[in-house]
């Protein structure tokens, strides 16, 4: 092209798509807005999103393998041996629990939501919710307590554990006495064997 | 003009009223623009823009400008502290100036001088000047660089304005606004876009040059208005806003309002030059004083929206591009037109 035509055809290609961009805006004008009003219309998440972890507290068996799994080391948890006078119950999947739980603590803050605690839980007591929305102005804040556990019961439990094992000690104690005295026992000699007949 | 002379019974009472007016209708109409243009903006891009701020966001405006007024007034160290105070001020002075001759109404014009086309383009400069002084006094290389860009800019665009204008003048023989608005008053088939009162032989001829000057004058005056595409002395994205960067709260309230009023200004101009001013398109119908001042800004208004289209529609120009644009493109082809009308109206 020479270069009258190079401009004449600049000219009139910019005019051309600028035109062809202008409807394509005004299109979009009209159209309806992909915009959530967010805090009141929450979009839906994905089913198997990971949010905010839960701890059934009842179905806690003190095991420690969510702890033990967790990559940030974010849950921290404590366990009180009950006594065996003491029934804690069953787990919704009837296990039985063996463990008082005074503390269950998960920081919120730490967590990278890799649900890698999730797999481990034998009762499937630990699970990833749907809330996503928990900011706190304070980062103390975001520890998450799980147990129920009162401060009394937790010391009567403390307590009686004591005392159990007092008892225990003392009864192993005892027998080991008992098995001391019976070693000191001067020796009996055992009874002759009987002859066989001969054959 | 007469009942409110008769009303407050004092010349200088009377001027100040009058002078007012405009301000008080930049300030309404800035919050009107503002609220439309980010509307505008998100819709284009499938976004809703305010929403919490009164029923669709209506309020949001008003909730800008009174953070804007109760905003820290910062100056830099280095600055030039007269420049960076001066530099707002000088810059809303040149866009309110124009005010004055912009023919609302067959019965309101700020100063009904003979000289109205004249005086728009030479104080419409004044504003870059404004605007070159507070690129310089805020002593930060970016917002220099948007001032010399605005100065460059500015003279190169208002050549095409100003031979623009000279072709209305020619046609309608009068530089006086008003009088303008007038000679193509009674309907749309006298705007001087369309060829003017004239006999429809030499209007006929008319018209294509008419158009391609009013279309001229529309793209220039973007331009002169610093807008996208044509934004290069504000690029927020290389000049981190060029020559407002250093301004914050009322100084950069005043930039703000300037550029926004400027922006009816440009529109008006090209309406009262091409399309008729404050007169009715249907001739005599809807036509009166009041309805005047109704279409003059209606007109001028749908031209302000044309421009926020624009603006979110295109990307910014090069300099060397704009430059182009402006000395290759647009300058001879009104030189083309200017020889065409004089040509014809000769005839």
């Amino acid at each position: 092209m020479s270069a009258v035509g190079t401009y004449f055809y600049s000219i009139f290609h910019s005019l051309y798509t600028v035109v062809v961009g202008m409807k394509i805006t005004i299109k979009h004008l009209f159209t309806r807005s992909a915009t959530v009003q967010y805090p009141t219309v929450k979009m839906k998440i994905p089913e198997r999103a990971r949010n905010r972890l839960y701890v059934n507290i009842d179905d806690c068996i003190g095991c420690d393998q969510c702890s033990m799994a967790c990559p940030v080391d974010c849950i921290t948890i404590d366990t009180i041996k009950s006594t065996p006078d003491v029934d804690l119950g069953l787990t919704s999947k009837n296990t039985k629990k063996r463990l008082y739980v005074p503390r269950f603590d998960i920081d919120i803050a730490k967590c990278c939501y890799c649900g890698l605690c999730v797999w481990p839980c034998p009762t499937d007591c630990i699970v990833m919710t749907d809330v996503y929305e928990f900011s706190e102005y304070d980062r103390k804040n975001l520890i998450y307590s799980f147990s129920n556990m009162t401060a009394d019961e937790i010391a009567g439990a403390k307590e009686r554990l004591k005392k159990y094992d007092e008892e225990q000690a003392a009864k192993k104690a005892a027998i080991a006495a008992a098995a001391a005295e019976k070693a000191a026992a001067p020796m009996t000699p055992l009874p002759p064997k009987p002859e066989l007949p001969a054959s | 003009m007469e009942f409110i002379q008769t009303l407050l019974a004092n010349e200088l009472v009377v001027s100040i009223f009058l002078s007012l007016l405009p301000l008080v209708f930049i300030i309404v109409y800035a919050l009107v623009v503002l609220y439309t243009e980010m509307k505008v903006a998100a819709h284009i891009q499938d976004r809703v823009a305010y929403m919490r701020t009164g029923w669709h966001g209506l309020l949001q405006p008003i909730a800008d400008m009174l953070k804007l007024l109760q905003k820290e007034d910062i100056i830099p160290d280095k600055a030039d502290k007269l420049l960076f105070r001066l530099a707002p001020i000088i810059a809303f002075v040149g866009t309110y100036a124009a005010y004055a001759v912009l023919p609302f109404s067959s019965i309101y014009i700020g100063s009904n001088i003979n000289l109205g086309a004249f005086f728009l383009v030479a104080v419409g400069s004044l504003v870059v000047v404004g605007i070159l002084m507070a690129g310089w006094a805020s002593n930060n290389k970016w917002s220099l660089f948007g001032g010399v860009r605005s100065a460059a800019q500015m003279i190169s665009y208002e050549i095409p304005t100003a031979i623009a204008i000279i072709i209305v003048v020619m046609i309608t023989g009068s530089l006086n606004l008003q009088d303008v608005t007038k000679f193509q008053d009674g309907g749309i088939g006298n705007w001087v876009v369309f060829g003017g009162p004239l006999p429809w032989s030499q209007k006929l001829m008319l018209m294509p040059f008419t158009i391609i000057t009013f279309f001229i004058l529309f793209v220039s005056s973007i331009a002169e208005v610093n807008r996208t595409p044509f934004d290069l002395p504000e690029a927020e994205s290389e000049l981190v806003q060029g020559f407002n960067t250093e301004y914050s709260g009322m100084r950069f309230a005043m930039f703000y309002l300037s550029e926004y009023a400027n922006l009816f200004t440009v529109s008006a101009v090209g309406v009262a030059l091409f399309l008729g001013g404050w007169s009715s398109p249907f001739g005599t119908f809807m036509s009166g004083p009041v309805w005047g001042i109704f279409w003059f800004v209606a007109k001028a208004y749908v031209f302000v929206l044309i421009q926020i289209w624009v603006r979110w529609t295109l990307p910014r120009l090069r300099v060397d591009q704009l430059m182009y644009v402006s000395w290759k493109v647009l300058t001879p082809w009104l030189f083309a037109c200017l020889l065409a009308v004089g040509l014809i109206l000769v005839l």
